[in-house]
């Protein structure tokens, strides 16, 4: 009794737990695409709006060839959260690409991956671009007294894209 | 490995600049044959787009590390695209002969 109690209590007051951010290591290069030589469409299509995360995925499973289970290691999401993220993706392109919209790559619950790290000898701080590699020591001055330092900016980006994913919500 | 660092002048003594995409010079350093080309920034007075600009030719004389004051956020994430780390020094008394030493250093453990 008591358990369906809570459980009841917990489904009038409580929202559903919010979903991971999801990493991006690799942010595109554009911000989208747009079709060419539409002849037969009249008027104005809508957009498609291919989230960062689904590119995200797209980029590992399609262009990396890795398999969901790596590709959602790297995102840190589980394996079932990536395969829909993948196949989100999948039917957002196909959209544009029938209706001949364009595809516009931006908003999404992510956060970018910056990792940062501070050395101790030489005082520089630097990123890792391959995130794949471990990082062994500072490429300044080769010492390997190095500390991960946590940055600021990210959660500013963050925030940013939290605000553009309610804009979007907005429109 | 090639490694561009931004520079106030163009001779060794000169010292690093802490801008990125309005430095006066940037000089490509080559790790393995110690040799080194400076170039003169052409955006160093560009109103706008000197970042990305300054990207493509960092990324055109095949540098595979930047080491530079500070880095803006449309530049950040050109670099991370084209995996070319990072290296951020705050430290404007630094010359270019001081890090060129940095980078020759032999692991110090």
């Amino acid at each position: 009794m008591f358990t369906i109690f809570v459980l009841n209590i917990c489904s009038l007051f409580m929202s559903p737990r919010p979903s991971r951010l999801r990493k991006i290591s690799n942010p595109p290069v554009i911000s989208g695409f747009r079709p060419y030589g539409n002849k037969n469409i009249k008027g104005k299509v809508e957009a498609v709006f291919l989230h960062f995360e689904e590119y995200e995925a797209l980029r590992l499973c399609d262009y990396e060839m890795l398999n969901h289970h790596q590709a959602s290691v790297l995102m840190n999401v589980s394996r079932p959260t990536l395969t829909r993220i993948y196949a989100r993706a999948r039917q957002k392109i196909a959209e544009a690409l029938v209706k001949g919209s364009q595809i516009s790559i931006e908003g999404g619950k992510i956060y970018f991956d910056s990792e940062w790290f501070l050395c101790s000898s030489c005082g520089c701080y630097f990123n890792n671009p391959e995130k794949q590699v471990e990082i062994k020591e500072c490429p300044l001055c080769k010492s390997t007294s190095f500390s991960v330092y946590a940055e600021n900016n990210n959660n500013e980006e963050e925030e940013e894209e939290e605000e553009e994913e309610e804009e979007e919500e907005e429109e | 490995m090639k490694v561009a660092i931004t520079s106030t002048g163009n001779n060794l003594e000169s010292k690093l600049d802490l801008r990125f995409g309005r430095c006066g010079y940037f000089i490509i350093y080559d790790t393995e044959t110690k040799g080194m080309e400076f170039i003169p920034n052409p955006n160093k007075d560009a109103t706008e787009g000197a970042g990305p600009a300054s990207v493509q030719l960092v990324a055109s004389k095949g540098a595979k590390k930047v080491v530079s004051g500070e880095f803006g956020f449309k530049v950040k994430s050109i670099f991370d695209s084209l995996q070319i780390q990072l290296i951020v020094l705050k430290d404007n008394e630094k010359k270019i002969s001081d890090i060129i030493e940095l980078l020759n250093h032999e692991n110090l453990n």
